[in-house]
């Protein structure tokens, strides 16, 4: 057993924050999000020369072979920063593609940053029911045609091609499309979305099987939780600096009791978080069977559903009014942790799956 | 015991159930169920329809408008009103700066203002909270300094919700910054928001919308008159007010509407179990927090007190049952939906948070309960 980060592990995150610390603080995130595209095309070159676009892609496509524990103190920074690019989805849609054919011509220019991804599975009606699809794939002659509808699919504004699952005979397989013109919508932690309607649209078959999408998921989770608590770090060393500078009744607001404990519980709810993600970060890495990892990534799901609405919560609350502000982080922070809290089903979803497993 | 409202009680229900619902303008009652945006003329219409009726002001002494009701009464009407799914009537002139004027106010004052309160024709807003002030509100900074007629006042206010409509701003505001008491050198005030030297920034919420506002006074001119009650004295109206409000914060006729609602909008969910005992826990919640409210205000109509302190876990419990029914109904829209309305109810539950941080946060009236019933 070694919770230690490798030499590599810590270097690429302390890169990553110094680069998030200087050119993603609070104001040039607030720029990026209302730019037109939604996202930074600079930030995201910076990305791919950090590695970061090929770093849990197989080697002999140009990427470095890493896993879920390679990026779990990126995601990390990720969550402090609010990073808005389109990385998860990148990363979902390649995974796909890496296990594909296509996987040599498309995944080189995916690493290189020159390729953007969005993976869109959910449809309307399903909640986060990942066998509910009812998008249909049909071959006529050598071409594949989609016909269906995708809701909310994350980054599609911005990708230049979607992995889109769909029903054929033999069940559910994935489809590489290109992107066309989509009405980009902002979600509710101002990340950029799209719905998709795919009328005899072509595409090119991947293969895979509802298990691929259940495994890439549960490969997405997990980031997400890793994510999360870096959010819910934001959350808590935010407001704890609030508690010890803010002043009513002559002191600070952090000399109450009743608000120490508070923030007690808040710190112990990142803590507890943070061991979760952890724990299914290296599930779905190195798991015996399918599962175990979905068992470990499902625990992982509803502690962090739980605790991103706890400690979002209290974090406004102890703000007080300005808690409610636009004009402070934290805000948007509560608005990402509502949002992830639910990304990839619910506490609910995951107490129904944890207990069937 | 008999919990059931007696036959006059439910025949006066009735009464204002039916004209609510051949009155209420169907847009207006759209509007607010769909969680929409409400303009000013959306607020002010419906307060003049109230006003026509002569409604708008039950509480009020009848020679000023005041429709007599018992409190029975006026806890149904309220109840009826959110039930119906009317707009909110506006409180900072109805239920704020007229229980002042009428229990403070000069007669000149009185027939000055009340009136256009009444009529919806002056929109107030509340002027207390500032940067360095809010729960320890004795601790307000903005200066009034007398000359002759006038007091010059500069300052600012924070958290002002709808300046950006109102004609007039009640504020309170330091008079004499000299006393040993915090609490004392603190004046009530009057403030026409056209004056020269007040000005606006607006605050944007993390729903995005524009309510609240920061309001800067620089040298602005105050007349004398528009103080009310003695110089130094506002400590004793503010805290007059307080009591008066807190009697209101419980809402259960709007949540009975809004766990109808839920209800009807969850019935996918209805077979999820997990889902359906956190409804029914929140509609019992909401049962108990009905029947605590009536036993209070039973307690008042026996004993002819003002609401004691304990009455903040109305505030307390109606606050949190609003959050938590915005939250389940969020839970309960398709995650994958994007349509207006599946957008407003994710942004009505970031707007209500603000619910257990305004009007006394919630901690600060577990303080209250504490220290005053407890005597913690
Ligand atoms: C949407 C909105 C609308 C508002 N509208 C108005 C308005 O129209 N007019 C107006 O005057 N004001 C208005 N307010 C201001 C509101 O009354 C204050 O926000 C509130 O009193 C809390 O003050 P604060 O924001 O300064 O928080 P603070 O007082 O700084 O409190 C920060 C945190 O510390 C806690 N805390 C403070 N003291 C104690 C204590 N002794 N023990 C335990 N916990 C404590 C608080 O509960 C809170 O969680 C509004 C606020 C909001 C959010």
């Amino acid at each position: 057993m070694n919770f230690d980060y490798n030499e590599e592990q810590q270097l690429l995150a302390d890169s990553v924050r110094r680069f998030l610390a200087k050119d993603y603080g609070f104001e040039a995130r607030k720029k990026i999000v209302a730019s037109a595209q939604g996202y930074s095309p600079q930030v995201w070159a910076t990305f791919a020369q950090m590695g970061l676009t090929g770093l849990p892609f197989p080697a002999e496509f140009g990427g470095f072979g890493g896993g879920a524990i390679d990026l779990v103190n990126v995601m990390e920074a990720f969550g402090e920063a609010l990073v808005v690019e389109p990385y998860l989805p990148t990363l979902m849609a390649g995974r796909a593609i890496a296990r594909s054919p296509l996987a040599k011509s498309v995944l080189p220019a995916v690493i290189e940053g020159r390729m953007k991804l969005a993976f869109a599975h959910i449809e309307k009606g399903a909640r986060y029911d990942l066998s509910k699809i009812s998008t249909t794939a049909r071959k006529s002659g050598d071409a594949w045609l989609l016909q269906g509808e995708k809701s909310a699919v994350l980054g599609a504004p911005m990708a230049d091609k979607l992995v889109v699952s769909a029903r054929t005979q033999n069940g559910i397989e994935l489809f590489l499309v290109e992107k066309e013109r989509v009405k980009a919508l902002t979600t509710l932690d101002e990340m950029r979305a799209a719905e998709l309607t795919l009328k005899a649209t072509k595409a090119e078959p991947l293969g895979g099987d509802l298990e691929l999408v259940e495994e890439i998921t549960d490969f997405a989770s997990a980031l997400a939780c890793a994510e999360a608590v870096g959010a819910m770090k934001f959350a808590c060393d935010t407001t704890l600096e609030y508690l010890k500078t803010r002043k009513q009744f002559g002191v600070p607001i952090g000399t109450f009791q009743a608000l120490q404990h508070r923030m007690v519980d808040m710190f112990i709810a990142q803590e507890q978080a943070r061991s979760m993600a952890c724990l299914a970060c290296s599930k779905v890495d190195q798991s015996e069977n399918a599962k175990q990892r979905a068992r470990a990534v499902s625990a992982a799901k509803i502690k962090i559903a739980d605790n991103a609405r706890h400690v979002s919560q209290e974090s406004v609350q102890l703000h007080g009014g300005m808690g409610m502000s636009e004009e402070l982080k934290v805000s948007h922070t509560f608005r990402r942790l509502t949002v992830i809290a639910g990304q990839f089903g619910d506490a609910d979803h995951h107490l129904a799956r944890f207990a069937a497993l | 015991m008999d919990l059931n409202y007696s036959a006059e009680e439910a025949a006066f229900r009735d009464e204002v159930r039916a004209w609510l619902s051949a009155s209420l303008p169907l847009d207006l009652r759209q509007k607010v169920s769909s969680y929409a945006h409400l303009s000013k003329d959306d607020l002010m219409r419906w307060h003049r329809i109230l006003a026509e009726k002569g409604w708008v002001a039950p509480a009020w002494p009848k020679e000023w408008g005041g429709t007599g009701w018992n409190l029975v009464q006026r806890y149904i009407f309220e109840e009826e009103l959110g039930y119906a799914g009317a707009p909110p009537l506006i409180p900072f002139g109805l239920a704020m700066c007229a229980p002042v004027l009428l229990r403070f106010g000069t007669e000149a004052q009185k027939q000055r203002f009340l009136p256009r309160i009444y009529r919806g024709e002056d929109f107030w807003c509340q002027g207390y909270s500032e940067p360095g002030s809010g729960s320890d509100l004795a601790s307000l900074k903005t200066k009034a300094v007398r000359q002759k007629d006038f007091y010059v006042v500069n300052g600012q206010k924070i958290w002002t919700t709808l300046a950006h409509y109102a004609d007039w701003i009640f504020c309170l505001v330091r008079t004499d910054p000299n006393t040993g008491r915090r609490q004392e050198g603190i004046s009530f005030l009057l403030m026409d928001m056209k004056a020269p030297g007040v000005t606006l920034r607006p605050l944007v919420l993390m729903d995005g919308a524009h309510e609240v506002n920061e309001v800067f006074f620089d040298d602005v001119k105050v007349p004398v008159e528009n103080r009310v009650h003695e110089e130094g004295q506002g400590w004793t109206v503010a805290k007059y007010l307080l009591g008066y409000e807190r009697m209101n914060t419980g809402r259960i006729g709007e949540s009975k509407r809004q766990l109808a609602k839920l209800k009807e909008y969850s019935s996918s969910l209805k077979n999820d179990l997990r889902f359906r005992d956190r409804l029914s826990r929140l509609e019992v919640e909401l049962m108990a927090l009905e029947i605590t409210n009536l036993r209070f205000l039973d307690r008042m109509r026996r004993t002819g007190q003002p609401p004691g302190a304990d009455v903040s876990m109305l505030k307390i419990k109606g606050t949190e049952i609003q959050q938590m029914l915005t939250e389940l109904m969020m839970q309960a829209t398709d995650p994958a939906a994007s349509d207006d309305f599946s957008v407003a109810v994710r942004k009505k539950y970031l707007s209500m948070r603000k619910t257990t941080i305004y009007a006394g946060s919630n901690e600060i009236q577990r303080n209250i309960i504490a220290k005053m019933t407890l005597g913690l």
